[in-house]
């Protein structure tokens, strides 16, 4: 748990004080990813380093794990905390083995804990360590000095890391693989982690929390669905973008909202039962077939079943698409704009059809939480 | 094709060249006259290689520390003017400094190595201040953040990071530190510079160039040692050739 009480930075320059961060109070849940976001010059990378010190700060204190870090000396405390800054910053001179084990030696591990250390921490960012370990930075890809970064920052099992920008230098394409490890190692790690971003989307997809940051002020913390469903003030919600809802989309999985009423017929039915069945759910075009086992196989469509006569196992044409629980809105909208349709059939992970979704059902799920400043702002002001 | 032949033929014509000029050289009796000085030559060497040492690793000893010290962040105000004052040091001709460095410590050897390191201080100090100074803010934010001490930082990774700039700046001072200890004859120092300048003074080419190839050789030879040594010290990533 990282928590932050009053914590403030004032910059001396020639002409008066800066306030780069004005009283920033939060907490952050043990095992839990948080995202500083905010434009440049918010004080978001501020309040980060204020954390390990390597800013230092006017006034304030930080706790980590309920404990003042205050008292500490500062480097103790900062072998305490992984950290992990944009330009990477491998030491050029040493090899990745020296790198990744640079913090256990400040600690003093023995070499044979050492080097057992980095080959784990190797397999852990999915790089081979016969062929990596002996290999200076310079020999490496930027990804993959990334990596290092990642696997140096928890070398010694730190139990908070503070991440300022770690994806930003890294082309799309490999940060969003990079993104994705870093997710799924965190399932397993469970660190605390602040993050410091200026892409909504990247903190949309990273965090549990989102603290929204402006001119030095904390503006919203917030878990990412409630930041984009009801911003606080017109700032945060010009920041998220007039896309917000369509971003929402990611935050939520097709099992949350899945109705489990959905009709079907099997091969051995006729299509008089499937017309019927069709307007029992009120089904315009067509309705889904099912095998025994209850796995979709076919679509008979209206067309057909209300002029001719016959077994659906005879008159079906091929599921054009279907959408797994786990996915997410995202993934089920571009699916329905792909293939023309207002619904989907769900499937489970045995491959079984578990119910269906429909558009409606997304438009008013996220359109029940949807807040908008300015109709509110018109709303009070009617009101007054 | 063509320009393998050309090549080949420019190899054949230096080859050729050479051994015309050591045919005529001997047929002058000139390379007898060279071997006559043998001995001075020999004598003379260690005591050049000696200047050189001396004032070189009293250089080296004064400049990397004074270009740490000058690099920390407390010293910037005073940096740049102290950089300033070495500067005149390489400024003034060597001429000079010998003259006036034996107008307060006499003759001798004591007055020349003092003249030698004044002359070779500077671009090892200005390197190291440079090398060290030169190292990514982002790299000096990393060695911080992970919990390293001051000492640390300038021990792990600054100088290991500098050492490739510190080195050229060695290479330097040295090289032009051998070309300079000729003059130190002047101020009864010795070294090879006494074969040269009484060559001159007697016209007797022999006996110059019994001198003056000696000291070119000398060079050539320290600029190649300071370059193994680099290469054998500077770790492989740090090294830009090697990357």
């Amino acid at each position: 748990m990282i928590e932050l009480d009053n914590l403030t930075k004032i910059f001396e320059t020639g002409n008066g004080g800066v306030l780069a961060a004005d009283h920033i109070s939060m907490t952050v849940p043990s095992g839990e990813i948080c995202i500083l976001l905010g434009p440049s010059g918010c004080g978001k990378t501020t309040t980060l380093k204020m954390i390990n010190r390597i800013i230092q700060p006017t006034s304030g204190r930080v706790f980590i794990e309920g404990e003042d870090t205050s008292g500490m000396q500062t480097e103790d405390l900062r072998r305490n905390i992984g950290y992990v800054i944009q330009q990477i910053g491998l030491f050029p001179n040493m090899t990745i083995e020296e790198n990744i084990t640079a913090v256990p030696r400040l600690l003093g591990w023995e070499r044979q804990r050492c080097r057992e250390r980095a080959r784990e921490l190797m397999d852990v960012i999915a790089m081979d360590p016969n062929l990596y370990l002996h290999r200076y930075p310079n020999e490496l890809s930027g990804g993959q000095q990334q990596r290092v970064g990642v696997a140096r920052a928890l070398a010694a099992d730190p139990p908070v890391m503070l991440m300022d920008e770690p994806f930003g230098a890294i082309d799309p394409i490999n940060r969003a693989v990079i993104q994705d490890e870093f997710l799924r190692m965190q399932q397993q790690l469970k660190k605390t982690i602040l993050f410091v971003s200026h892409d909504i989307d990247e903190a949309i997809k990273m965090g549990d929390r989102i603290a929204i940051f402006r001119e030095g002020r904390l503006v919203q913390y917030s878990e990412p669905d409630d930041l984009l469903a009801a911003p606080k003030d017109e700032f945060v919600e010009s920041f998220l973008g007039d896309d917000r809802a369509l971003k929402r989309l990611n935050l939520v999985r097709v099992g949350d909202i899945v109705s489990p009423d959905i009709g079907t017929v099997r091969p051995g039915e006729t299509l008089e039962t499937a017309r019927q069945r069709m307007d029992e759910f009120g089904y315009q075009l067509s309705i889904l077939l099912v095998n025994d086992s209850n796995e979709p196989i076919g679509m008979v469509p209206r067309s057909v079943a209300s002029v001719t006569r016959g077994y659906c196992r005879d008159h079906y044409q091929p599921v054009p698409a279907t959408i797994h629980v786990e996915d997410t809105l995202r993934k089920a909208t571009s699916l329905m704009f792909a293939e023309d349709t207002t619904w989907l059939p769900c499937i489970d992970d045995a491959g079984q059809v578990c119910g269906q979704i429909t558009q409606r059902a997304m438009t008013r799920h996220l359109g029940s939480r949807f807040r908008s400043t300015t109709r509110a702002v018109a709303a009070a002001e009617s009101e007054a | 094709m063509l320009a393998n032949m050309l090549q080949r033929f420019g190899r054949f014509l230096v080859l050729a060249a050479v051994f015309a000029a050591g045919a005529w050289t001997y047929s002058t009796g000139f390379i007898d006259d060279f071997l006559w000085h043998w001995p001075d030559v020999q004598y003379l060497t260690v005591q050049h290689i000696w200047l050189t040492a001396m004032s070189g690793s009293l250089a080296i000893a004064v400049g990397i520390p004074l270009g740490i010290v000058l690099s920390r962040p407390s010293m910037q105000r005073v940096a740049e003017s102290v950089m300033q004052v070495l500067n005149v040091g390489t400024t003034i001709p060597t001429l000079a400094v010998l003259a006036l460095s034996m107008s307060f410590l006499g003759i001798g050897t004591v007055p020349a190595v003092f003249a030698l390191f004044v002359a070779t201080l500077l671009p090892i100090t200005r390197n190291t201040f440079a090398g060290l100074k030169g190292i990514s803010p982002a790299l000096m934010e990393a060695a911080a953040g992970i919990g390293m001490s001051p000492v640390q930082r300038l021990f792990k990774v600054e100088l290991p990071n500098a050492l490739y700039v510190i080195f050229a700046g060695i290479r330097t001072a040295l090289t032009i530190n051998v070309g300079t200890v000729p003059l130190a004859f002047l101020i009864g120092a010795g070294g090879l510079g006494e074969l040269i300048f009484t060559g001159i003074d007697l016209f007797d080419p022999a006996m110059m160039l019994a001198g003056a190839i000696p000291t070119a050789l000398l060079a050539i030879a320290v600029d190649a040692l300071i370059a193994v040594i680099a290469f054998l010290v500077v770790p492989r990533g740090v090294n830009p050739t090697l990357a």
